[in-house]
């Protein structure tokens, strides 16, 4: 110990002069002038945080309001990505597996119906058939009966179209009564039809037992099945198609259109191989029509439903933010007495402002966190019982709680306000 | 910058010269007229009267949680009338020490973080408040409470401890508002006893009263009525 360590030491009067007196001493005259009282951080922070546990339960059930919030919120935000990533999935496996082709008009066959048939020997097609139509062919008049009615309307205009067997398949249909037309039909050149679900509608013919024909130019050909609950080339429901052989009944030799259906991942690759193996010599003259890109059709669906449950959230926010409001506000009236109390200890009104703003921001971060936490286990839950993939953005996980804390923060300005305006003479009495 | 007349007496507490306080009622009410009196560094003064009097505008005036409407009051020299709200704010912080008839201690928090209260806004060093309220605790026999919750204590004990809170930041002047209002006899005995020892160890004692029994005890006794002040000797 320095020798002048020692000195202090062993004269304690020396370094605290009388402890008792040393608190009684009176401070040095200044003047009052720019003094104001001050407040330490972590002070402030205590206080605050002992005021709010002070009441716990009352606090509990004010963060209550925000906990439904912000969970709300979570929930339908968290929901509304999953489901929207599962509806786009779904999209995804049918829009990602389809190519279509058309082929220009032209007096030369471009692709022949042989080269259609044989795409499905690309390995990755799982089916594919052609279709032809030619503009005039897309508007013929077709009746159901050849007797003429002048009182009823008995013609209707249609798309009639000549495709090869494999249609059903291709355009993933469902033959709703009957049956598609086979490579029989085609090679013996027999005269008959099969009705879009829609034609069928509209030409009257719903049943198939008594062999009913559609006329065409005057000449009959048998309806033999009916095509319905297409999930791909939806204007199929609303035509008469024939075999390419009958085809040529209405000058429709040449295809026009093929579709393909691949396995899932393969549509690019297909895409790439169909012109050649359908033109190898005038390749570059078809269109492909590949498969949109997802991820625009994704975020089209997340907007559309996140908008609306998004406006939900905000509502239970705002109730929980009217909450917070109100019990603050009687928690100010009920702690006028500590207001005045603190107001003679020497705190300034932004103390007492800032104090219950710390309080209600604290109560509203509380209910973010709990409103989260909730939240995304619900979320995650309910993926799980529907063996989703759950989708939510880091982002708003984080952000939730500060947007509790802001609502706490807003909630508490007026009681705050009121808190700091009041008069410690009035406070007291 | 120091005022001249800091000069005149440095053992004055508190000087109120001509101090009127006039609320704008209909018609208007004389709560204080043309109040004189000055308070000697160590002085035990009590204020009595009966209610309506102006006693509570007359400490409200003292604490400065009141403004007078005309006159004026130094407080340890400090002219305290022209002073902003803040920086009577801060005079009231640091120079008085404010104890009341019903306590006012916050239930929830312990007897110690009660007297550690009145350190928060004062600016002063965070170390060692828990020590410094401590001491006070144990300068008015409270040592031994220090983590009790005040709603364990008796009124006596209670209001020993708000004492303790109110000498907690050094103050020149230690005012109180009926301290003994709330309190049996013994009780009352007690804290006038323990004013009698804070008065020999040179603090400045303000008390309100108007019970006899508290009065006698201090060394000036001033009664007010309808606003206006006497001195009894």
């Amino acid at each position: 110990m320095p020798p002048h360590r020692r000195l202090l030491h062993r004269r304690p009067s020396l370094r605290r002069p009388s402890l008792r007196r040393s608190s009684l001493r009176r401070l040095p005259r200044v003047s009052g002038r720019g003094r104001a009282s001050r407040m330490d951080m972590r002070d402030l922070w205590a206080e605050s945080l002992a005021g709010v546990l002070a009441r716990p339960v009352r606090s509990a059930l004010t963060t209550l309001g925000t906990v439904l919030g912000i969970t709300t919120l979570v929930i339908t935000m968290g929901i509304a990505a999953t489901a929207g990533n599962q509806i786009v999935g779904r999209f995804d496996e049918l829009t990602a597996t389809t190519i279509s082709v058309d082929v220009p008009a032209n007096r030369d066959p471009l692709v022949t119906w042989e080269a259609a048939a044989e795409l499905t020997r690309l390995r990755g097609v799982t089916s594919a058939a052609a279709l032809a139509q030619t503009a005039k062919s897309a508007a013929l008049t077709v009746r159901a009966n050849n007797l003429v009615d002048p009182t009823a309307v008995s013609e209707q205009s249609m798309n009639v179209l000549a495709a090869t067997p494999e249609l059903p398949t291709a355009a993933k249909g469902r033959m709703i009564q009957g049956r598609f037309f086979d490579a029989g039909h085609d090679r013996r050149g027999d005269r008959v039809a099969v009705l879009g679900e829609q034609a069928a509608k509209l030409l009257k013919i719903t049943a198939l037992e008594n062999a009913p024909a559609v006329f065409i130019k005057g000449r009959a050909y048998t309806v033999i099945g009916i095509l319905g609950d297409l999930r791909r080339e939806e204007v199929l429901g609303a035509s008469v198609i024939v075999p390419r052989s009958v085809g040529a009944d209405f000058d429709v030799h040449h295809v026009s259109r093929v579709l393909i259906n691949t396995t899932l991942g393969a549509a690019d690759m297909i895409a790439k191989q169909v012109p050649t193996a359908l033109s190898p010599n005038r390749a570059a003259e078809l269109h492909i029509a590949a498969p949109p890109s997802p991820k625009r059709a994704r975020e089209g669906v997340e907007s559309d439903v996140n908008g609306l449950f998004l406006i939900l959230g905000l509502v239970s926010l705002v109730v929980g933010a009217v909450g917070i409001a109100n019990v603050t506000l009687v928690t100010v009236m009920e702690r006028i007495a500590e207001i005045g109390l603190r107001r003679s200890l020497g705190a300034a009104r932004r103390h007492i402002a800032a104090q219950f703003l710390l309080e209600s921001t604290l109560i509203g971060l509380t209910g973010g966190v709990i409103g989260t936490s909730v939240g995304v286990v619900a979320v995650v839950a309910v993926s799980a019982a529907r063996q989703w993939t759950p989708v939510l953005d880091v982002q708003l996980a984080l952000a939730a709680p500060v947007v509790g804390a802001v609502v706490g923060l807003l909630a508490g300005l007026y009681p705050a306000l009121r808190a700091a305006r009041m008069e410690p003479v009035d406070a007291l009495r | 910058m120091r005022d001249i007349r800091d000069m005149r007496d440095t053992n004055e507490v508190i000087r109120l010269e001509n101090v009127s306080r006039v609320f704008a009622t209909d018609p208007p009410v004389y709560a204080l007229a043309k109040v004189s009196l000055v308070i000697r560094h160590g002085d035990y003064v009590a204020i009595v009267g009966p209610s309506g009097s102006g006693k509570s505008t007359l400490l409200n005036t003292l604490g400065l949680l009141d403004r007078p409407t005309s006159g004026s009051y130094l407080l340890d020299g400090i002219e305290t009338t022209a002073l902003k709200d803040k920086e009577r704010t801060w005079l009231r912080g640091s120079r008085i020490g404010f104890v009341y008839q019903s306590f006012h201690l916050l239930a929830q928090r312990t007897v110690v973080e009660n007297v550690m209260l009145a350190e928060v806004y004062g600016g002063r060093d965070r170390r060692h408040r828990r020590n410094r309220a401590i001491e006070a605790l144990e300068r008015v026999g409270m040592g031994h409470r220090v983590k009790f919750l005040p709603n364990r204590l008796s009124g006596g004990e209670r209001q020993r401890v708000a004492i303790a809170r109110a000498m907690m930041g050094t103050p020149s002047l230690l005012l109180c508002d009926e301290p003994t209002g709330n309190l049996d006899t013994r009780n009352t005995d007690a804290v006038l006893d323990l004013f009698d020892t804070l008065r020999d160890q040179g603090m400045t004692l303000v008390v309100i009263t108007h019970e006899d029994q508290v009065s006698e005890r201090a060394q000036r006794r001033v009664s007010i009525s309808d606003g206006i002040l006497t001195e009894e000797h």
